[in-house]
Parts: C-alpha cells; structure tokens; sequence
C-alpha cells in the first residue's frame, strides 16, 4: 500500500530546499563583484536580478517550511533531486538576462550542463560574452562539480544525520572522513588548492602563449574550473582550439585526469599513502580501460585516414579519448569533424571511453570506475565457478584503499546501475534518432548528455528541437545524480497522487 | 567569319572556365564550408573573411588570430609583421577588426599537430573595429530596485514573525 505524504515531509523538504538555494545565491555575489571589477554594469546588474530572486525564494522556504526536524532518506534524495532543479531555473535567470541565449529553455540547458559538469553548450556568440557571465558559466560547474549540496553543507547544515542522507543522494557514497561535513570541507580543500595551483599553471602558459596577463589568468581559472571539475565549458567558442597550444593541452589532460579520481585517494596522496595509486581498483581500470578504448580509436583513424602523421593522430585522438573518458569534453578539434572526418570505429572508441567515466566520489559522471572493477572482478568470479571443481572455495577481493572482499549485493548495485546507465544511453539515442539523426551520431550526442561529458559531434545547436532539449536536459539531471534520487522523487510523486491518507 | 569564331571558341571556353574556377576561390568561403569540405580545400589557397575575437597570440616572429566569420572561429598562423594594423579584437567591450585573409587551408596541420588552420599569406583590414557602448539597461535597473524592495519586505516580515 503506498501512502500519501504528510505536510510535515513537504515542509522539511520545502525547509532544507530553501536552505540549499540560500547558499546557492550566496554564489552569485562572485560573478556581481567581478562585473563590478571589469566595469560591466548591465552583468551586474544580471546577476543582482538573480542574486535577489533566489534569496527571495531562498527566505519564503526556510520560513514558511520551518523546522527543526532532521531529514529521512526519502526527504534527503527528494531535496537533492529538487535542488538540482531549482539550481538550473534560478542559475539561468542571468545567462538569459545577457542576451546571449535565444530562449529560456537554452539559458536552462546550459545551467543544467554547466551544473551537471557536462559542458553542451547553446550559448550564442560566445566570443562577446562579459567576464562575469563567463565566470559564472565556470562557476557553476565548479560548484556542481563539488556538489550543490556539499555548498551547503560546508555552510548552512549542522546535522550530520540529514547532512549525510543529502550527501548520498548527489552520486556520493564514499566519506573520505568519519563526519560527512569535514569531509564536504576536505573536498573544497582540495579543490581550492588545485584551483590555484592549476590557474597559476594556466596563466603562466596563456601569458608564454601571448594572451594578455589579464585574460591569461581568468582563461586560467575557467578552464581550471571547467578541467577540475570534468565540465567541458571554455570563454571562448573554439573551446581549447583557441589557444594553439601543446603545454595548454598538457595541462589540461593533466588537470582533467585529477578531476577524474576520487576523492578519497586524493586524501591518501596528500597524507602520503603514494602506494595506493598503484593499487587501487579504479586507477588500475582507468588505465586498461583508456589504453582498449585509445587503441580503437587509433585503429579507426588509422584506417580513416584522418591524421597524416603517427604523432598528429596521437595528439588529435588521445585528447578527445582522455576528454571523453574523464567526462570532461574539452576538444581541440571542431564537433563536425567528429562526422565528416574520424570514422565509425573511432566513433565506437570515444562512446565506450564516454560510457565508462572516471572514478565514483569524483567530479566525473558515467558508469563509473569502481563498477567496471568490481563487474569485470564478479564476472571472473562466476567464470572460476563454471571451470573449477564443485568443491573449490572461490574468494575474489578488490583493493580500494583496503582489501575488500566482493560480495553480491556489492557486484548487483554495481549491474544495477551501469545498467540504468545503458537505458539512459539508448533512450536518449533512440530520441535522437526519432528527430532523424543517424544511430552512431544520436548515441554520442545522448551518451555525451547522460554521461555528463559535453563531447558533441554536432547535433547539439540552437535549432535542435524543444524535445531533445529537454531529452538532454532530463539526460544530464539523472546522470548526474545517478537516479537514486530521481527514482524518489518520482515516488514521492506517485505516492501524492495515488497515495492512501 | 564563323570559321573564325569556331577556332576561337576552345580558347573562350578554356578562359571561361578558368575564370570561373579563379573566382569559385577568390571569393571568401565560410567557416562551415571550410570545416564541412575540409579535405576538399586541404592545401588549397582560400580567402577568408571575419572578426578578429580574442587575444593576438604572437609566438615569435609569427603569431595566431582567430576570427570567426558568425558561423565559426577559425585559427590563422600569420606573421607578425602583417598584424600591424589589427587594433581591435572581438570581445564583451569591443567590436574585433573586420579582416579578409588570404592563405592555405590545413585541414590537419603538421605543423601545428593536426589543427585545422589556415597559413595567411596577406591579410587585409575591410571594417575598423570599435568599443561597444556600455549603457545601463534602465528596464535592469527597474527590476533590481522592485526585486530589492520585495526582498526587504521578506525580510521585515521574518523578523516580524520571529518577534
């Protein structure tokens, strides 16, 4: 029997909500100050509009739903899943106020994106966007990266129960430390160390490459963001084709790549513990799975014949590979040329690299690492079951910072979701290929959207129609948050519908 | 008379046609044209026309601009002597010179490992750029005072409520 919900769980859904979008219009103070730096009045002013629209609905919730009672699971995932929504409506409240994006639905998508660290974008004349809108753009996804809930928990949340029940319900299902607020403010830390010795990085090599030192440095810091977090966005429309640069793109995969492991192992690193990169389960399949996937899509432009020369193919191919796999979407070629030049199998190379994601407790989204260890290790398992004797004790073990060892309800979670992933892949191909896109070209473009990547071999435009804008948006949402919460909230719906009193 | 205008017509038709495929090219191809057909004008001398947008790179004695002609921005490797007369590029503030360019399209440039550019030869100023105006949105600033004044009103009542 499903039972209708209590005011009492909208209230403390309303309150919690309201508290998360407080922290969230806090953000938007940076991109007012920086228009103010840069003397770019009508920004600030877009974002001032924005600032006070959410503080507005920020205060009504925590009043008119206020309470003092700490959240159940179902309230944490249904705050989460909510919060994610209004992080895209009132984040896109000053992208559409700059003109630069025809509708609001477009202004949505790319908060979503930019949120979801997925990196499609439908901004128009890109190369006349102002700082502040730019920054914002980067900011957001450093923000979603991290988590819109960990912003909030950093600031506002002070019970660790509650706290913990929202932490999970945004994709994270590892603590790095016993509390789940000091583990919120280590991954900041870590973060906001990163961000200053990667803008620093950034800067030096834009002003080397001949960009001015102002704008070398705030390049630095959006692509920082943008890098860090597996975003994708970059200020300018030719994305890091713009900047004509082997170090830029080193930096870059670098950055890209520390983006892509898991947080915990970060903090084993800075502790000292530089033994466990070797060994840990998600490093070790990050390096398989980028080596299978690179030699397909190496195969594939070989045979295309896309590059001339061993050493351009490299360069061409590995970015766009470690891009795709990190969930980034940086690209140092132009979408079209996915299409007109790199064939299928390079395609197939990227999509399986799209697919599979970086680490679980990282800024990437997909499959994830962690799940392809441990489906690849319960695969072994049962393939020793079928060839050794009826009586051999069969143990499988998988090192994540300590030896585990691999039980089914671990191996089924795992199944579960990457399953829930391919669905996601294929309706969206599916949506896709009902608005006349060829198979291979709709299934990247929904793989790039679900699997927060950003890669877009072009059907991603201003003119695609409204239902695959939200098919993307819907995409992105529930990648991101890898439907835990999603599949609540849509059950709490159900349940006020259906529900018995 | 005809006899001589039959001997003469392989010759008009050979001119024609060249005329034609010299003009097919001299006319400046957009960004999309490039990149869509990129193997078909791989080496090829193209013109190209557009604003100049962000920095001028310089490395040396040459340098990158991009322009972007609306559509897309494509990198030109330029020598810096050319670039003398660039005075704006595109951004928030500023409207970037208007440039024709002349050069080779590199659908995979080895040079540049495996961008696609294009290798300017000549590069000519067709419009002066200039700033943009910065004027205050007054509809903006109308919105901002009526949403501080509910925001205020909030506020005052909370405390109110709380009192």
């Amino acid at each position: 029997m499903i039972l209708r919900p209590r005011l009492e769980d909208v209230k403390i859904i309303g309150y919690y909500l309201g508290k998360i979008i407080l922290g969230l219009a806090l953000t938007m103070v940076i991109p007012v100050i920086t228009g103010l730096a840069f003397k770019e009045i009508n920004p600030a002013f877009d974002f001032l509009i924005g600032l006070e629209a959410a503080l507005i609905f920020g205060l009504l919730l925590t009043k008119v739903c206020y309470t003092q009672k700490d959240l159940n699971w179902m309230q944490g995932m249904i705050v989460v899943s909510l919060s994610w929504l209004a992080a895209m409506i009132l984040g896109a409240i000053p992208l559409y106020l700059s003109g630069h994006w025809k509708s609001y639905l477009d202004a949505c998508f790319d908060a979503m994106s930019g949120f979801a660290t997925t990196g499609l974008a439908l901004v128009q004349d890109l190369d006349h966007l102002s700082f502040a809108h730019n920054l914002w753009r980067h900011l957001i996804m450093f923000i979603g990266g991290q988590g819109i809930v960990i912003v909030a928990l950093s600031l506002f949340v002070k019970g660790a129960s509650g706290a913990f029940k929202m932490y999970v319900g945004e994709a994270r299902d590892e603590r790095v430390l016993p509390n789940v607020i000091s583990t919120s403010r280590f991954i900041w830390l870590v973060s906001i160390v990163y961000l200053v010795l990667g803008t620093l990085a950034l800067g030096i090599t834009g002003m080397l490459n001949g960009i001015k030192p102002v704008n070398a440095f705030f390049h630095g810091a959006c692509i920082f963001m943008a890098a860090f977090d597996t975003g994708g966005f970059a200020p300018q429309s030719q994305n890091i084709l713009y900047y004509h640069s082997l170090p830029y793109e080193i930096i870059t995969i670098t950055i890209m790549i520390l983006g892509a492991i898991n947080f915990k192992l970060h903090y084993h690193l800075w502790t000292g513990n530089r033994k466990e990169i070797f060994k840990n389960i998600e490093t070790i399949t990050l390096f398989v799975t980028i080596m299978i996937t690179f030699c397909i899509t190496a195969v594939g432009l070989t045979q295309a014949g896309s590059y001339p020369q061993a050493l351009t193919l490299f360069r061409k191919g590995f970015y766009q590979l470690v891009s795709g796999h990190t969930g980034t979407g940086y690209q140092t070629i132009y979408p079209q040329q996915f299409i007109n030049e790199w064939n299928h199998l390079s395609l197939v190379g990227i999509i399986c690299a799209m697919a599979l994601g970086g680490a679980v407790c990282s800024t990437t989204g997909a499959i994830k690492m962690l799940r392809i260890g441990i489906i690849y290790k319960a695969l072994k398992e049962d393939l020793k079951r079928i060839i050794l004797p009826d009586k051999a004790f069969i143990v499988e073990k998988f090192h994540h910072i300590k030896e585990v060892f691999l039980e089914d309800k671990v191996a089924r979670s795992a199944l579960l979701i990457a399953l829930c992933y391919f669905i996601l892949y294929w309706l969206g191909a599916l949506v896709g290929m009902f608005f006349g896109h060829p198979f291979l070209n709709a299934l990247f473009e929904s793989t790039s959207a679900a699997a927060n990547v950003g890669l877009s071999c072009g059907i991603t435009g201003v003119g695609m129609p409204t239902a695959l804008k939200i098919t993307y948006i819907i995409q992105m949402w529930a990648g991101r948050l890898e439907f835990m919460s999603i599949f609540t909230l849509i059950g709490f719906l159900v349940a006020a519908l259906r529900g018995k009193k | 008379m005809f006899k001589k205008t039959f001997c003469l017509l392989p010759f008009v038709l050979f001119i024609t046609y060249n005329l034609q495929l010299t003009t097919c090219f001299s006319q400046p191809l957009s960004s999309t044209e490039l990149i869509n057909k990129a193997k078909l004008y791989d080496g090829r001398v193209v013109y190209y026309e557009g604003e100049v947008i962000g920095d001028v790179m310089k490395r040396g004695a040459n340098g990158w601009v991009n322009i972007n002609d609306g559509q897309n921005a494509i990198g030109v490797w330029i020598s810096t002597s050319l670039l003398k007369d660039i005075n704006y590029t595109g951004s928030y503030k500023a409207f970037g010179d208007r440039v024709e360019v002349t050069g080779v399209f590199q659908r995979a440039c080895l040079e540049h490992g495996g961008d696609l550019d294009i290798h300017a030869q000549t590069i000519r100023k067709i419009n002066s750029g200039r700033l943009r105006p910065q004027r205050l949105n007054p509809d903006k600033k109308g919105e901002v005072f009526i949403l501080l004044g509910v925001l205020i009103s909030v506020w005052i009542l909370n405390l109110l409520k709380r009192k």
